[in-house]
This record gives structure tokens, sequence and C-alpha cells, in this order.
């Protein structure tokens, strides 16, 4: 069943030779590696498509998820035929170094640190476009230094300068016209998309702010 | 809800089927496909079908009218000729994100027409506007205190008064913006949709959906929100939206996930409780990693009767009847032969674009668009459908396009085009049907094409 998983959408090689024939496991390692670099572009892009970069962060979770369900994800799953290779065990074990207490079940199983890092250090292209974001992001994510790093988190960075930041935006724009002061009166007007996220992400921005004038 | 025909677009299902001949008809656009900034975005007939707008990635809306038909010689229909050409968005820089919001139109929804003027609604990712096209082909002329050039006359030269009259002129054809309705979207705007009361409109960003009235911009209506509370659990997006045809207070919005909610705005003020659910099960044998994105829904149309609904995801188009929750009622494979092709299509990202579909003016055929420049039309009576391309090679006016054929496996025929040879650059994502005939208006990258069926 999750071979077949795979086998439909994958493409096949012309040699019917076994041995050339890449197994199931390297076929799908390669598709998660993919899919990985795939939402680091989404970051470096000027305007990420949040539907392109939730499919495919889906697709991330399946994939783990499986690698779980069959134990690839430990490095310890007696998969295929032979012997498994070398590079494979290398890069199942960074996929499993930051699992923590054990718990690897699972959809939430959390990417690899070692990988996801790269990420979040933004290289390249990212600095000139995202810089300001990119700094937020780091900040805030001092903020809830407890949750490890996850493909989930991935949005948080969209959640942050999106909700708070632009809900600011939208009370000024629209003419904020009380008398009361502070980001508080900006959040009233707010109309268009209330929430009560926006209103707790305002007291985060509070805080935020408050570390980027002290620096 | 019946629409009248003239008796040259009489579609004959039944007695032997006279299938449409579908001839070319016009071409707009530059030969060369390299400028990105005509990119066309959107496609859109008005009401009458007497205008054809496009949108394109750099921002620009052009409006084709379709020549009065010269009765005597009625080898074709009028054809159609640039009516008005503007600026309707600029790029804008997002200063506190550092992103750039794109000037690509994603979408025109023309409202009906209520006076002399016509006016349509364009959107690009975060603005919509409402544009006025009216026609001017008469100025006045002899001003009392002005020259002709404008200048003002020495009061003192004034002798005589004289009342300026109108003189005919060439035909102006203005554009102008009557309303900006900016600011209420956080996310992508991806549709948006006019109400059957021609007063309200919705606009749907990829987490939310906004009401708004054509008269106030500084004020909408959230009515769906799907974001959730923390982002990090965000797996789901809402691809497109549109109103019913004939009930106001009915729309739908599709998902990311394959899943269509119809909702009631009667029921209560956020919408976030649908009234149906129409999702398909899913076929247990074609899983795979990809299921999921290949199920995203990239286009919802209801039929012109409001009774049958009309989605696209990657592979297939499907209808559904309203009544009916549980899976659709009819279901055309546009391009199955991609199904085991689409590891290399999530690689170079074909497998994330979002084509469009269309119903005819009588709901009986439904079209939608393909790679290498073809596109599909599916008949809903006769079970038939065609495969015709979109290239400048039929470039004969009345010439009958050859039906294309794609060799998914095996020996190739001859005629036919074999899966591997598909050109995935040309991609037909957006197309056109006139609301009351036969014909069709296809964008390829940097073209638009325009289709008649066969005259006489």
């Amino acid at each position: 069943m999750t071979r077949m998983m795979f086998a439909r959408g994958l493409k096949r090689k012309c040699t019917e030779d076994e041995e050339a024939a890449p197994s199931y496991s390297r076929q799908r390692q390669s598709l998660l590696d993919m899919s990985l670099v795939k939402l680091q572009l989404c970051h470096a892009l000027a305007e990420p498509s949040l539907c392109r970069s939730v499919l495919i962060a889906n697709t991330v979770r399946q994939i783990q998820e499986e690698m779980t369900q069959d134990g690839a994800w430990r490095g310890a799953a007696p998969q295929t035929t032979g012997r498994a290779p070398l590079d494979r065990l290398v890069s199942t074990d960074l996929l499993c170094r930051s699992v923590r207490d054990g718990a690897g079940d699972g959809p939430a199983a959390p990417a690899p640190r070692g990988l996801q890092s790269s990420i979040w250090e933004g290289d390249g292209p990212l600095e000139d476009k995202g810089s300001f974001q990119k700094s937020l992001d780091q900040i805030l994510e001092t903020l809830e230094s407890n949750t490890p790093l996850s493909v989930d988190e991935l949005f948080s960075d969209v959640d942050s300068s999106y909700c708070s930041l632009d809900a600011v935006l939208t009370g000024v724009v629209g003419g904020a016209q009380s008398g009361q002061d502070g980001l508080e009166a900006l959040a009233a007007m707010a109309a268009p998309a209330p929430s009560t996220s926006c209103k707790s992400d305002l007291g985060e921005l509070d805080h935020v702010v408050g570390i980027l004038v002290e620096t | 809800m019946f629409l009248k025909f003239s008796l040259r677009s009489v579609f004959n299902g039944a007695g032997g089927g006279n299938d449409i001949q579908w001839c070319f008809s016009q071409v707009k656009g530059a030969v060369d496909d390299d400028v990105a900034e005509d990119i066309i975005s959107t496609v859109e007939f008005n009401h009458s079908g007497e205008l054809l707008a496009t949108g394109d990635k750099g921002g620009r809306v052009v409006i084709f009218q379709q020549e009065q038909e010269n009765k005597i010689q009625s080898h074709s229909r009028g054809e159609y000729n640039v009516y008005s050409t503007f600026q309707s968005h600029e790029p804008e820089f997002d200063y506190l994100k550092s992103l750039e919001i794109e000037e690509k139109i994603n979408k025109i929804r023309w409202l009906p027409q209520k006076n002399a003027a016509q006016f349509l609604l364009s959107t690009n990712d975060k603005t919509i506007k409402l544009w006025k096209i009216s026609e001017r082909d008469k100025r006045p002329e002899g001003y009392n205190l002005k020259e002709e050039d404008g200048r003002y006359r020495d009061p003192t030269t004034v002798t005589t008064l004289r009342v300026p009259v109108f003189r005919p002129m060439d035909l102006m054809v203005e554009a102008s913006p009557r309303r900006i309705f900016a600011n209420a979207h956080t996310y992508h705007i991806n549709s948006i949709s006019i109400n059957s009361d021609y007063e309200t409109y919705l606009s749907a960003d990829d987490l939310r959906i906004n009401l708004w009235h054509l008269e106030i911009t500084d004020r909408s209506f959230n009515i769906v929100d799907i974001k959730p509370a923390n982002m990090e659990e965000l797996t789901e997006v809402i691809t497109a939206a549109e109103f019913h045809p004939n009930s106001c207070n009915t729309f739908v919005y599709s998902s990311s996930k394959g899943t269509i909610r119809l909702c009631d705005m009667r029921a209560s003020a956020l919408c976030d409780r649908h009234s149906k659910l129409f999702e398909e099960p899913e076929d247990p044998s074609n899983r795979s990693f990809f299921s999921e994105i290949i199920s995203s829904i990239s286009d919802v149309k209801f039929s012109h009767s409001g009774r049958y609904m009309m989605t696209r995801d990657y592979l297939s188009v499907k209808i559904w009847d309203l009544n009916m929750e549980n899976r659709p009622v009819e279901t055309y494979q546009v391009h199955e032969y991609l199904r085991s092709k689409l590891c290399s299509l999530y690689e170079n990202d074909c497998i994330f674009d979002k084509f469009e579909c269309c119903w005819n003016g009588s709901d009986s055929v439904v079209m939608t668009g393909s790679y290498n420049n073809f596109f599909r039309m599916f008949d809903r009576n006769t079970k038939r459908d065609i495969t015709l391309e979109a290239s400048r090679e039929n470039n004969k006016p009345r010439t009958v396009l050859k039906p294309r054929k794609v060799c998914a496996s095996g020996k190739r025929k001859k005629d036919e085009i074999s899966v591997d040879s598909l050109d995935f650059n040309k991609k037909i994502l957006h197309t056109a049907w006139h609301p009351k005939e036969n014909i069709i208006a296809v964008a390829t990258t940097n073209n638009l094409y325009i289709f008649q069926d066969k005259v006489n």
C-alpha cells in the first residue's frame, strides 16, 4: 500500500535492472528533499504563493508520517532489497537528529534542525528583500523558544507580519479617527478582519518593538 | 433559465449530432513571446458578449469590442477590435514586509450595463478597482470666454455672447477609476464575484472572503475566515469563490483540499459554517503523495442556470449538482496521461498551475485549457470531447481546426503527439465563452485567440 502511494506519481526509469532502479525509500527521500528545497525557495520569492507553500508543507508532512510508520524515521527500518546504501542512512540520520523524547509518532514529527536552520538563516537573494521580515522572525523565534523548529513553523512568520502589522496598517490607512492612543486604537480600527489572535499578536508586537528599540 | 440563440449557434445534440466546427477567427498580441508584462492573466466577456476584456501581468486591461455584423455579407460574426486600453494597477512596494505587490490583474468581472457607460471590476493581489468605460463622440466648441486652444480671451475683446455647441468628434473611449477598494486583504486575492443584486460583490483571498458594497470603499464585511488561531496549524486555503447567479444570499468557495463549501449569508454574519460541503471521496487505488495537490481546486463556476457548478482540479473537470454533496454528477478527464508524470510536474512546479474552466451559454458544453496550447471541450449531452490547439499555424479565418490527440503510451499514430513531446511552458490557463454565441476566447501565454463556429 505505501509502495503504491508513491509509485503512481513517480517517473520510472527505463531500465529494468533491479539494482539500478532507485528504491522506494530513496525516491521518497528525494521527494522529501525536493519539497524542503521548494519551501525554502518560497521564502526567497518576492511574493510566495501561500497555496503552493501549504500544499508542499502538507506533502512533507505526509512523507514524514509515512516514514515514521515505516520506522524509516528512526533509521532502523528493515527496508527493501539488499543492503541500504550508506548515504541513505546518513540522510535518514539527519532527519532523526531533532527528534526529542522518543515521541517520534504522529504527523507532527519535527523536521531536522540541521536542514531547517539553513532555511531560516536565509542566504543570498533572500537577504535583500526579506531582511526586515527575517530579523523579525528571529526575534519572534526567541520569544517562543521552547518549541523545536518544525515545518509548521514556516508559517509563523507569515502570521506575525501579516496579521499584526497589517492589522495595524489597515487601521492606519482606514483613517483612525478615535481619540484613543496606542496600538489598541488601531486594533479597534482594523475592522475588516477582526480576530482575537490579532490582538494578542499586537501585544507581542509591543514587546518586539520594545526589543528593537532597545537594541 | 433559457437563453435565446441565433440559428447559427444551435448545437444539435440529438438526431445525428451536428458537432460544432470551430474555426480560427483572430489572434491578438505580439508574435514573439518574450515580454513578461504581456502575459495574459485573465479573460472575460461582458454580459452581452459585445466586449471582451483581458488583463495582463503588467497591470493593463485591454478591452476588445465586437464590430456590428454586416448583414449583407455575414460570412462570420463581427471581429473583435481594440476598444480601450488602460493601466489598471501599478506595482507597489510593501515597505513593512519588504515585499513587492504585483500589478498583475488576477481577475476582471463585468457589471451588467445600466446606462451608456460600461463598468468592470479588476483586481490584483491586494486592491480591487471599479472602472468606468465611457464613450465620448462630441465635444463643445465655441466658448464665449476661451479661445479654441483653451487660453482665456482678454475680457475687453469680448463683445458678444455665444453659447458653446456640441460638435461631433472622433470616438474617444475613456476609462476612469470610480472606486478603489483597498486594504482589506492580508493575503492574495484570487477571486472576485458580483452578486445578483448588482449592488454587492465578494473578494476572496487565501484565507478570507470579504463582502463589499459597490458604492462603499472604506468598509467591507468579512464573511469567511479560515485562518487558524495558530498559523502553524494551517493546512488548507481558499482557492476560488463565486456568488450564485440567482440567489443573492448564496455563494461557494473551493479549497486546496478539493472541497467546495456552499454558504448562505442569511444563516449568520460570519459564514464559517457551511450549509453544504461538496467532496468526493478519494479513490484509494489512485492514492499517492501527490493526491492532495492534484485534488486542489483551481476554479469554480456556477452554470448559468444556477443548478450546477463546475470545478477544475489538476487532472479533471467535475460537474456538481447543488443538491448532491457526496459526489459530482459528471467527471471529465482533461489530461489523464499526466498522472504518471506527476513527480516531474511537481519538480518543475507545473503541478501548481491553476487552470480555469467555463460554461457555454446553454450550459451544454464546458471548456478548459491544458498544456502544449491545447484546450479541451466536453459536451455534456453527447459525452463527446474534443482537443484543439491555439496556434498561429492555423491562421486563416474560417479554417476549421483539426482535432488533436495525445498518445498516452504505446505506438504513436500519425498526427498524434506523445506525452513527452508536450511543451509544458505553453499552457492555456484562461478561456472564456461568449454568453450567447459560439465564440470563444482562449489565452496562450502572450496571445489571445478568438475562435468561432463555422457559419453557413
